[in-house]
Parts: C-alpha cells; structure tokens; sequence
C-alpha cells in the first residue's frame, strides 16, 4: 500500500469521498464527534498536527462570470494516520483545529471499503439536518425571487 | 506507511535551523541535533530534520541513488515540505546525500553564479561517525587558528575536491554533515587539509 498524498487519483471513488468530506464540512463539531465515538475510531496519530492558514478564496459573479480574488479565508487543515497505516486529511473553514482532526478521521475510516457504510451511516443524521436546512434556505431565497421581464413595445 | 513529521513543527524547525546556522558559523564543530523523527530508511532523522526545516516549494532538492531509490522518501518529503524532487544536480537548492562514500564530485552540483553565490547548492551528507579533535584540518573564518574533525565515510578524494571547491570563493557548494544526534558545517569557505 503506497499512499499517495500529493493529489487524489481520478476514479470513481473520488466523487463520492469529495462528497463526503463536503458533508464532514457542512456537519457541526458535536455530530463529528458523535460519528466517530459511535463508530468506535482507533486512536489516530498526527502526520502534521492541525494548522490554521489563509487561502485566497475565488469568486464568480453568477457563478460564470470572469473570476476575482474574493478575499482571503481561514482555513484548518489535518492530516492523521490510523494503526493500520491508512491515513485521512481534511480541509476546513474556519479554525476548528478538532472538527479538522475529526473529520480527517472520518476520512481515513471511509476509505476502507470495510467501514465505508458504517461512516456514512454515523454521518446520516447530520446528513439530513443539512439537507433540510439547505432546502429551506432555499425556499427563503424562493420566496423573495422578483422576475424581470421586458415588455416588448411595438414601434409608435 | 506515511511518517509523521515534526511533533511541533514551529519549534522543532527553529531548534534544526539554530543547530544548522551554528554549525556553519563554527565549522568543524559539532552540534547537538535532536530530530525527534522517524522518516522512512534509508533517510536518516537528521537528513529528515534538516530538509523538513529548510526545505519548502521554492527549493528544488536532488536525492542521491540510494534515496531515490525508495519511493517513500519521495513521498515523506513531498508531503512535509512541498519541495520539487530533481533528478538534475546542477540545478537543486539542495542535496541529500545518504551513502557519502559515493557521493557524486562536488564539480556536479550547482555552484552559483558571481552575482548569485547564494543560488549554489547546499549539500545534507549523512556520515556515520563525527568526532572532534582529530582527523582533519579546518582553517578559515569562523574558527580560531585551525580545528580538527574526523568524519566517515568520506569520497574519494575529499580533501582534493574541497580545495577545489574552495579554489573560486565565492563561488562553491556548502556541507552539512550529519551523523547521529550531530551536525558539523563546512561551508565553502573553509579551508580543508590532510593535518
């Protein structure tokens, strides 16, 4: 087994662990907690104890226009490894050092296919409290939608 | 199996980087060096320890046949400090050197330029035994009259390559020399003799 930390391998995989670790994102520290007590995590090893940094965030204007510098933002990074030698990273907002570490476990343990389902059964509630709360931040966001329509005038 | 690196990174670099700077403001003599690292063989910790606290993205480092020869070298040090790996030695900031008795000709490595001395190599060689007050002759800036050190292993014809490594000051390659729990500068101004 060689790990490879300097990027991810393309494969199916990747899609559904990139989905996973933008939920360990959206989820609160107390439900990474929860998730890994329930799962009954190794005690994990710090590769490179949890940092803070600044990333310089990118925007779009309507998500397709050209790109700007948005600002900078924190982010935390974590990377662990586990007794049997797997290792999990993971990259936060904010300063959290411990949702960081937690989710990086989270991480290690939903790599093994063997514990694949058991994370992303821990993970479900948290999964459904942000999905709900998506939907109805988006059905806030509905109800204040104003269409624009241009009222074709004939030439007087 | 990815290694840790340093349990503090901030203060632990500082200790490698003040125990570096000192052995080369005092050449030939050593310093205490205590990496706290267990980096994937053949590196050695104080190899691992010196490029985990000099060596980032902006710092193209070679590795010598031996520690190219295991890919997890490779990966222990792309992880922790983000440096390009070269196969070229002539361009790298620095070398780690695990077998110097086949250490390549200093000649090979990058030099600098007359206006960019600073842009030659910095040579990392992991010796097996460094010992103080015997062996050979150091004479230059930053040692009181001459001092004595003896390390092996050493290359074919040390004394003859520093002496021409020497010849264009300021020109020239700087050693870090390491063995365990030490480290010993010979930077390239350092005039280096037999006794």
């Amino acid at each position: 087994m060689t790990p490879n930390p300097t990027g991810p391998q393309n494969g199916p995989g990747i899609e559904a662990r990139r989905a996973m670790m933008a939920l360990c994102a959206e989820a609160g520290r107390s439900e990474l907690e929860a998730a890994v007590a329930r799962l009954g995590a190794p005690a994990a090893e710090d590769l490179r104890p949890p940092e803070t940094g600044l990333v310089m965030a990118e925007g779009r204007i309507g998500g397709d226009g050209r790109p700007f510098h948005f600002g900078e933002v924190s982010v935390t990074r974590a990377a662990i490894r586990l007794p049997d030698g797997s290792t999990g990273f993971a990259y936060h907002l904010g300063r959290d050092r411990t949702k960081a570490r937690l989710a990086a476990i989270l991480d290690a343990l939903w790599q093994d296919s063997a514990r694949r389902a058991g994370v992303e059964a821990a993970l479900a509630g948290a999964a459904a409290r942000t999905e709900a709360a998506r939907r109805q931040a988006a059905r806030r966001t509905a109800a204040t939608r104003v269409e624009f329509l241009t009222v074709a005038r004939g030439e007087d | 199996m990815l290694a840790p690196g340093f349990a503090d990174p901030v203060h632990d670099a500082q200790d490698t980087f003040r125990a570096v700077m000192d052995a080369l403001a005092r050449p030939g003599r050593p310093r205490p060096l205590r990496a706290g690292l267990e980096p994937p063989a053949p590196l050695t910790p104080e190899l691992a320890a010196v490029a985990l606290a000099l060596t980032d993205a902006d710092t193209p480092v070679w590795l010598d046949a031996g520690l190219a020869a295991a890919p997890e070298v490779a990966v222990y040090l792309r992880f922790h400090t983000g440096a390009p790996l070269t196969d070229d030695p002539a361009v790298a900031a620095f070398a780690l050197i695990g077998d110097p008795a086949r250490c390549p000709p200093l000649g090979t490595f990058a030099c600098g330029t007359p206006a960019y001395p600073d842009t030659a190599t910095t040579l990392v060689l992991a010796l097996a035994t460094i010992t103080e007050g015997a062996g050979l002759c150091l004479a230059g800036p930053g040692i009181r009259g001459t001092a004595r050190v003896a390390l092996a292993p050493l290359p074919e014809g040390f004394v003859a390559q520093c002496a021409e490594n020497r010849a264009d000051f300021p020109l020239g390659v700087d050693l870090i020399l390491t063995a365990p729990g030490r480290v010993v500068g010979l930077p390239r101004s350092t005039a280096v003799t037999e006794n």
